[in-house]
């Protein structure tokens, strides 16, 4: 437990009833929350080792409660933690005692669906997978596929700017996101973008993608819906040497290919997934590749062949060419149940830094060096396109001091990932989990530059203020 | 006027920091090309990125390049083409509608966030800069990203920077993404289809699983002469069996002819440089983003207020409009279509005293506006980077 929280503010816990009072003013009964038990509902995301029960909950169910709460809280000095689904693996969405938590999990409605232009409005509040399945009885989807996409919130999403295991060819939220109403600090309603293309003026879309809930709360989004290809089927390639599988995956796209997916997985990975998931993996092999292209039929045998030609020179140990729709999906079972699978066999903390792709065979032998230095074990996912790395450092939490131990190794794995060129974090965001980190990717003056732009939507630091940003070193306002 | 032309990044750090003390306005440039877009900026000096030239990593695995940001397009065009490789948002040339001369520089694309055709399937200049160094308002060098593509580490300024045309900061540096040029290009090529019907042809184009990367549509005076252009690349077998599906998708709009080869390349070279505007010299020029389907009730709206012109790209989204260089340039026809019909509108070509008395930019909100002005502050508290390039005060 080593990710430090700001001392809760004294003279908000004192004035709890008041500020319940308040909000229950604003709101309709049931959206406010504010017994014990059920507040406890809300103290942690998908970063579980830490919780904090919030001074109380808001579930609003309109922009216009939304910014009626917003405006409260900033008058109030009150702090707000925004959440969507609380499916943060980085903490994002956890609480403080002395904040109130701003759920919009209740607006998840689909406003309008124009196929013509290829665009969905939907609140904020809907799941990632609820936007696809409002237009799949059209053959449309949503790109970005976070591996939580069941449950996390186009909100979330936004704030995190999340990514998925298809972004190397659809790329992540940013990318698919039109425009949004956002409710501001003082309770101020903007529309930044809107059903077209490219707005001119400086890029809020693009600013407030990722700003993981610290500039605002976003109640409507419009997103880009595709048609989906009319086909997909992965390939399985198994290596014996990680630098062949390295090197098969730059020989692909130096031939122009850009598969749809191309997914990575270390021997430790491919062990623990097989023996969940019986997908048919080899267990002799220390690499493995899933490589999908889409299209029709004949256009994927096409690709698939080219892909089988290039990866021969780098003398594959096990070549499996997807035959059937279950084939594909047993292929895929694997690789999706990885986190899941993993958590079997240990407790770990799923890391998520980015690499340049080149460095892949150096950082997986020294993740290797850095785990064994503390008797720990890792198994290493990786989106092999775009160098999004995924290490799952397994412990025991019944042993005392190996959840320290794992995020020392978690700590050292991102520094390294930094270090090579590459970042903290590819899509799961800083949240609490990172935030102590941020000066080993950025000087001063560069966290100085985000700091004040954050200081344009909220000076006092009352949204999500315990997040992104090292406690230490902050501009006041 | 002084012109600095800082040799690299310290040098335009320090040349800064001074006028920022002096509270010096600085107008911001790269090699002029587009100087004459956007509001006149009121300056008594200039700093020039044009002696910061030169890709400075270029790593084609892992589809990254990285130049600084005076570097002339058409080099990091010819080194990405050496390897096959190219820009996937295809940046538009503006110096054929400018009537310029001289090389755009790759840090314009990257702050004025200039794209092409291709936008509608691989997103815009913004979508693939994935890491920018610069100088702020202050002199101070500062970092957002970096040289992978997926990174959401702290707030995106690199978003900010994309569009901002010198006014947050002066580029040295930027960083794009890149993808493998495609096998084959070929274009659909259908004829005589009014407006409405033509940005219906392209709706449907656009909503197939075939992967469309350009879609135009080109009026003509008369209807026979309207030309809608429909563009699909990658491995040629692929494009053979897309180009047969969409054909039989969209048989209720004609047959259609297929085009290939240089005469299809320069028709889309004159389509991303707008040059098929007819008679753009004397007549100001407006691009206009809507959603598609508004782009035929947009351009009549604005045809019926004045003697205007125009042709759509992305799919009916991207709107040129030529207007006459007399009364109001159709202004209020085109502001009030946005309003109408939504989306936004930039004068991209007029005299200087008509830029600095009209909005270039489509006007925002006050509360759009006031996070507009506190984005500035917040990068240029002295306001001495391109002051009023955008809007009046920012």
């Amino acid at each position: 437990m080593s990710i430090a929280f700001p001392k809760p503010d004294g003279a908000i816990l004192s004035r709890r009833n008041e500020i319940l009072a308040g909000l229950a003013r604003l709101v309709a009964p049931e959206a406010l929350i504010s017994s014990e038990d059920e507040r406890r509902a809300f103290e942690t995301d998908g970063l579980t080792a830490y919780r904090q029960i919030p001074l109380a909950v808001v579930l609003p169910s309109s922009t216009a409660e939304v910014s009626a709460v917003m405006r409260f809280c900033q008058e109030n000095g009150v702090k707000v933690v925004p959440r969507g689904a609380g499916t943060s693996l980085s903490g994002g969405a956890i609480p403080q005692e002395d904040a109130i938590v701003l759920g919009i999990a209740k607006m998840n409605r689909v406003l309008d669906v124009d196929f013509a232009n290829r665009t969905a409005r939907v609140e904020a509040g809907i799941t990632n997978l609820g936007i696809s399945q409002a237009v799949a009885y059209e053959g449309f989807f949503y790109a970005p596929d976070p591996s939580s996409q069941l449950a996390c919130t186009i909100a979330g999403n936004i704030a995190m700017n999340s990514g998925g295991a298809h972004c190397l060819k659809y790329g992540v939220t940013t990318n698919n996101l039109l425009g949004v109403t956002m409710v501001l600090l003082d309770g101020t309603v903007v529309t930044f973008g809107g059903e077209h293309l490219d707005s001119g003026g400086y890029d809020f879309l693009g600013l407030i993608t990722g700003s993981e809930g610290q500039l605002g709360v976003v109640t409507e989004a419009v997103v880009r819906i595709l048609r989906a290809a009319e086909g997909a089927r992965p390939a399985l390639f198994g290596f014996e040497r990680v630098e062949d599988a390295g090197a098969c995956t730059a020989a692909i796209i130096a031939a122009g290919i850009i598969p749809v997916a191309l997914e990575y997985m270390d021997r430790p990975a491919i062990q623990i997934c097989e023996a969940f998931a019986h997908a048919g993996y080899p267990l002799d092999v220390e690499a493995m590749l899933i490589v999908e292209v889409e299209g029709s039929d004949a256009e994927i045998d096409d690709m698939l062949r080219r892909i089988v030609a290039i990866a021969e020179p780098f003398r594959p140990k096990t070549i499996k060419v997807s035959q059937s729709e279950a084939e594909s999906a047993a292929i895929w079972k694997g690789r999706k149940s990885a986190f899941g699978a993993t958590g079997r066999v240990a407790d770990y903390i799923c890391m998520d830094g980015t690499i340049p792709t080149g460095q892949l065979p150096y950082v997986l032998r020294r993740i290797d060096e850095i785990a064994k230095s503390y008797g720990l074990g890792v198994a290493n996912v990786f989106h092999a396109g775009d160098g999004n790395l995924h290490p799952l450092v397994m412990f025991d939490t019944n042993k005392p001091g190996e959840m320290e131990k794992a995020e020392a190794v978690g700590e050292a794995i991102l520094k390294l990932c930094v270090e090579v060129g590459g970042c903290l974090t590819g899509e799961h965001g800083v949240g609490i989990e990172k935030r102590d980190l941020m000066t080993y990717q950025f000087t001063a003056t560069d966290l100085a530059q985000q700091m004040r732009v954050h200081g344009v939507f909220d000076p006092q630091w009352l949204l999500n203020p315990a997040k992104v940003f090292p406690l230490e070193g902050r501009l006041a306002a | 006027m002084t012109l600095h032309i800082p040799r690299d990044e310290q040098d335009a750090s320090a040349i800064i920091r001074e006028a920022a003390a002096k509270r010096a306005k600085l107008r911001v440039s790269g090699r002029d090309t587009k100087a004459a877009m956007g509001r006149p900026v009121d300056a008594q000096s200039g700093i020039s990125s044009r002696e910061l030239s030169g890709v400075t990593l270029y790593e084609p695995a892992e589809l990254v390049i990285s130049a600084l940001s005076g570097t002339p397009v058409s080099e990091v065009v010819r080194t990405l083409a050496d390897k096959g490789q190219e820009l996937p948002f295809e940046p538009m040339d503006y110096r054929p509608l400018l009537g310029t001369k001289g090389e755009p520089t790759i840090g314009a694309v990257a702050a004025m966030n200039i794209s092409g055709p291709r936008r509608i399937m691989a997103g815009a200049a913004r979508d693939s800069l994935i890491g920018v160094r610069f100088a702020n308002g202050q002199g101070e060098v500062v970092k957002s990203g970096g040289r992978v593509m997926k990174n959401v580490t702290g707030l995106d300024l690199v978003k900010l920077m994309a569009g901002s045309w010198g006014t947050l900061g002066f580029l040295t540096e930027v960083t794009f993404k890149v993808l493998p040029k495609h096998e084959r290009m070929s274009t659909l090529l259908l004829r005589g289809l009014d407006d409405k019907r033509a940005i219906e042809a392209l709706s449907q184009a656009l909503g197939s699983p075939y992967d469309v990367t350009g879609a135009a549509h080109l009026p003509a005076p008369d209807t026979l002469g309207a030309r809608t252009l429909i563009r699909l690349e990658g491995f040629s077998v692929s494009v053979d069996y897309r180009l047969g599906e969409l054909r039989r998708l969209l048989k209720r709009f004609g047959t259609g002819d297929i085009l290939e080869g240089r005469g299809a390349e320069a028709l889309w070279q004159s389509v991303k440089d707008a040059t098929v505007l007819q008679d753009h010299a004397g007549r100001s020029v407006w691009r206009i983003s809507t959603a598609p389907t508004k782009g035929p009730d947009f351009a009549s709206h604005v045809g019926r207020a004045v003697d205007a012109q125009w042709f759509y790209d992305w799919g009916g989204g991207l709107l040129w409009i030529t207007t006459p260089m007399a009364g109001d340039l159709g202004v209020t026809a085109i502001r009030e279509a946005t309003k109408a019909f939504g989306g936004h509108a930039t004068l991209i070509s007029a005299p200087s005293e008509i830029r600095s008395a009209l909005d270039v930019f489509e006007p925002q909100s006050e509360a759009v506006m006031q996070l507009t002005r506190g984005i500035k502050a917040s990068f240029d508290p002295a306001g001495i980077l391109n002051p009023g390039r955008m809007y009046a005060g920012v």
